[in-house]
């Protein structure tokens, strides 16, 4: 047969795949207007075109703190759009390498600051679909032989067009058993990460200390990388900021001598281990909320206003463990 | 084949047009995806008509939200199978009961070898007739060229 007489609509080369119906309708469009305009020439006609400061805008204004990573996150944003500009005048033939360590202490916000990646990475055009699949040790690792190949391809597969988030990653790597599968599984995710590297972005993320043993034992999973971002701990005022917006989302808010009381909370607990950061607030505003909820609860014969309902009082924060005198308990 | 001049099997969808590009099949992977089927690869060297399982290589794959997962396991399928058939094969979970949604060829061996018509006498002067593929006759995996 000679040559085809007809042509399937967007099978030509070099014409963006179709995006996801679930994106944003307006990106799409604008990214669609922009396939058809001329190739894009200025950062603003690419940052036009693609929506991605809006995400970044975002992430300034919801994220609180962590000044370093919001620093290294717009380098990279930057990185990337002067990468689309040059791949137009031919500069640059092949996509950069995208896989990221994230380096942190529980609760510092990896998983949060991953789901933006994604979402900048998607609008750029860097990945195809923007979504996030967040696995661990357990979903790539099988347990008899044979069982891991199938398994950490599969998820391979469900991440591709994305970004494949593995949290604690170092549990993949287990040099006290020799016979661990582990290590097959991070053979195939290398194989990945350098032959498909514009069908998804794996990002590493655990603590500081243990990801850098892991990337001692691995050198082919630390030269792949080509961006390490450390998350540092939030400082006491980051966390009375989280502990605010928080509330304010669910609708409470704090009396005034409850914030003050839950600002001495948080020097006690930051003190004590299994400290997580911004979970640990979450936590402990839970409990606060459940406080407030009982002692409600006990006044059976009132209507209370919203005022009332919406309001967490100093002692809903002081009956907790954490201020009584000598209680070590670790409390998450 | 006087019906088929190009000599090729004509199974599933688009078998009458030429030979799918990888773009085109991703393409088509892509809708189906967005639609929510589930795809999985199947390769065969018995395509007779009836012979509708074909075997499967790999599980279905659900939960895919792009074509290059699709696209990776076709070609792991191609280089181990290369004088097989391979098929994409679309499955629509929402009907609640084993419903193909797509299918279509993907892979062809170099040389096929098509099927021959067999007459055999019955009762009186009837005839039955029957279809035998020319590649089969050779045992299971010793089929290669079709």
């Amino acid at each position: 047969m000679g040559t085809p007489l007809y042509s399937i609509p967007g099978s030509a080369p070099g014409t963006a795949l179709p995006a996801s119906p679930e994106a944003d309708p307006s990106a799409v469009a604008a990214a669609e207007a922009g396939a058809a305009r001329a190739p894009l020439r200025t950062v603003s006609e690419v940052l036009a075109v693609s929506h991605a400061d809006a995400v970044i805008d975002e992430l300034d204004r919801d994220v609180v703190g962590l000044a370093s990573v919001k620093a290294r996150i717009r380098d990279i944003a930057a990185l990337l759009v002067i990468d689309k500009l040059r791949m137009t005048l031919g500069l640059q033939a092949q996509a950069p390498s995208l896989h990221m360590s994230f380096t942190g202490n529980p609760g510092t916000g990896k998983t949060t600051v991953a789901l933006r990646m994604a979402e900048i990475l998607f609008r750029l055009g860097y990945v195809r679909k923007g979504h996030l699949v967040a696995v661990t040790r357990d979903d790539l690792v099988g347990q008899y032989i044979g069982h891991t190949a199938p398994k950490t391809k599969e998820v391979l597969k469900r991440a591709m067009g994305g970004v494949l988030f593995i949290d604690e990653a170092y549990y993949l790597y287990r040099p006290e058993n020799e016979r661990d599968y582990g290590q097959e599984a991070i053979e195939i995710l290398l194989q990945v990460m350098e032959n498909q590297r514009d069908d998804l972005v794996v990002v590493l993320a655990g603590y500081k200390d243990r990801m850098q043993a892991f990337f001692r034992s691995n050198p082919g999973m630390s030269s792949r990388i080509a961006h390490h971002l450390d998350f540092p701990d939030y400082a006491p005022v980051d966390l009375l900021r989280i502990a605010d917006k928080l509330l304010e989302r669910q609708n409470y808010r704090f009396a005034a001598d409850a914030r003050t009381a839950f600002e001495e909370y948080l020097q006690h607990r930051i003190r004590q281990p299994h400290f997580a950061n911004a979970r640990s607030v979450r936590n402990a505003l839970d409990r606060a909320r459940l406080r407030q909820a009982s002692r409600l609860f006990a006044e059976r014969e009132r209507a209370f206003t919203a005022e009332e309902l919406t309001t967490i009082e100093a002692g809903d924060i002081r009956a907790s463990r954490v201020f009584q005198a000598g209680a070590v308990r670790p409390k998450s | 084949m006087m019906t088929n001049p190009v000599g090729k099997i004509t199974q599933g969808q688009f078998s009458f047009l030429p030979e799918l590009t990888d773009a085109e099949i991703s393409l088509q992977v892509e809708y189906g995806l967005r639609r929510g089927y589930a795809w999985s690869v199947e390769y065969t060297d018995d395509p007779h008509p009836r012979n509708t399982y074909w075997e499967m290589f790999g599980m279905p794959m659900f939960d895919l939200r792009d074509a290059a997962g699709v696209m990776l396991e076709l070609h792991n399928c191609r280089k181990t199978f290369p004088q097989h058939y391979i098929r994409l094969v679309a499955f629509d979970a929402t009907r609640g009961v084993e419903s193909i949604a797509m299918s279509f060829i993907v892979h062809r061996p170099a040389r096929e070898p098509g099927f021959g018509l067999i007459r055999q006498e019955g009762p009186g002067r009837a005839l039955r007739y029957t279809v035998h593929g020319y590649g089969t006759d050779r045992p299971e995996g010793e089929r290669s060229g079709g």
